[in-house]
């Protein structure tokens, strides 16, 4: 069976996004929200590699009655694999994750990832603590992502097992004050 | 019989406390340090102060970020040898200009018993100063408050990355004696 596709899985999981947060990590993850569900809230990462989980939650538990979603790539999940536990301790309701697992980082010549071989990112989040995790492989799959995703009450992590080769990068502002500033806009109607 | 130390008053976790209170910081973040014992139960016992704790305290700074974006203000609190862990997340509040306030309690300052804290306790402030974060250090109980209070206007109003870093002479040297 054909692998699944990256943009073609995030688009159908923000299909409809409704007012939900989304934060996304350094490098494909960040182009790839940018290209399929451009926002106002947003907040994509730049650099800081781990730190896109732990960010998530944070915005989680300020912003306790909207949906958060973090789209991770699996080298951000596996660098900042500790945040998992600290999700579950607090068990944010309205949180959920969606790793866009290559097995491989794609970014900087497609060296093979540690979830390549013998790490398996949903067992990790259940022996972290997590109750509902899902990984997915194929389209038929997918149909379910959604729903899990932004509606299944969190916290909630689903692997998604997509094929390499990234599409055409397209780039969201470097302006790291400006984001926030955008992002906090739209968000409390206040810079 | 000798009291506990998180049960004695240490003349500065009261005050912070309460200043953590003016400021509206409603988020904790930690991985905890001896010297912080006092300041974290006063904190945990708050319904309306989140107590988090952390695997490794850079998570601090991601949800410090987090709690920004949403409306909402944190303090990571952390010994000096857990700076070593941030360093590259402090790219983030850098990057973003936003607020990230933290309280490091010192390690490998006079009278370590302890060696291996030496290292990373000396390079605390030449670490954070060339990721762009202004050092406030205690040296007395005293100029703790007086330190975060100008922390917390430096990070919220401004969009800092700040540290109030309490001399070790203040908490006191961990005894290694048998």
């Amino acid at each position: 069976m054909e692998k699944l596709k990256r943009r073609e899985v995030l688009a159908r999981v923000l299909e409809e996004r409704g007012d939900a947060l989304v934060v996304s990590s350094l490098g494909t993850s960040t182009y790839d929200l940018f290209a399929v569900s451009p926002a106002d809230e947003n907040a994509y990462f730049w650099g800081a590699m781990g730190l896109a989980v732990p960010t998530g939650l944070g915005l989680a538990l300020a912003q306790p009655e909207r949906r958060v979603l973090i789209v991770a790539g699996d080298g951000d999940m596996m660098m900042g694999i500790g945040s998992l536990s600290v999700i579950a301790a607090q068990a944010p309701k309205n949180l959920g994750i969606l790793v866009m697992d290559n097995e491989m980082f794609e970014e900087t010549g497609s060296q093979s990832g540690l979830s390549a071989g013998r790490a398996d990112i949903a067992q990790i989040a259940l022996g972290s603590g997590f109750e509902k995790t899902m990984t997915v492989r194929n389209d038929n799959e997918v149909s379910r992502l959604t729903d899990f995703l932004m509606k299944e009450e969190g916290p909630v992590l689903a692997v998604a097992k997509i094929a390499p080769g990234a599409d055409e990068p397209v780039f969201p502002s470097m302006d790291g004050r400006g984001l926030v500033t955008t992002f906090r806009s739209a968000v409390l109607g206040k810079s | 019989m000798s009291q506990a130390p998180a049960q004695t008053d240490d003349g500065w976790s009261g005050q912070v406390y309460s200043l953590i209170k003016d400021a509206g910081i409603s988020l904790v973040t930690t991985v905890p340090d001896a010297g912080l014992t006092r300041l974290l139960n006063m904190c945990s016992d708050d319904e309306e102060v989140r107590v988090v704790t952390l695997s490794t305290e850079e998570e601090g700074v991601g949800m410090a970020y987090g709690a920004w974006l949403g409306g909402a203000r944190a303090l990571l609190c952390l010994q000096s040898s857990g700076t070593g862990n941030i360093i590259n997340g402090l790219a983030l509040p850098a990057f973003s200009q936003s607020p990230c306030l933290m309280l490091v309690t010192m390690r490998g300052q006079e009278g370590e018993g302890n060696p291996a804290q030496n290292p990373m306790g000396r390079a605390v402030r030449p670490v954070f100063e060339a990721m762009g974060v202004t050092c406030l250090e205690a040296k007395t109980k005293e100029d703790v408050a007086t330190y975060f209070k100008q922390a917390v206007d430096m990070a919220f109003n401004d969009g800092n990355a700040v540290a109030v870093l309490i001399a070790q002479q203040v908490i006191g040297v961990k005894s290694f004696s048998k």
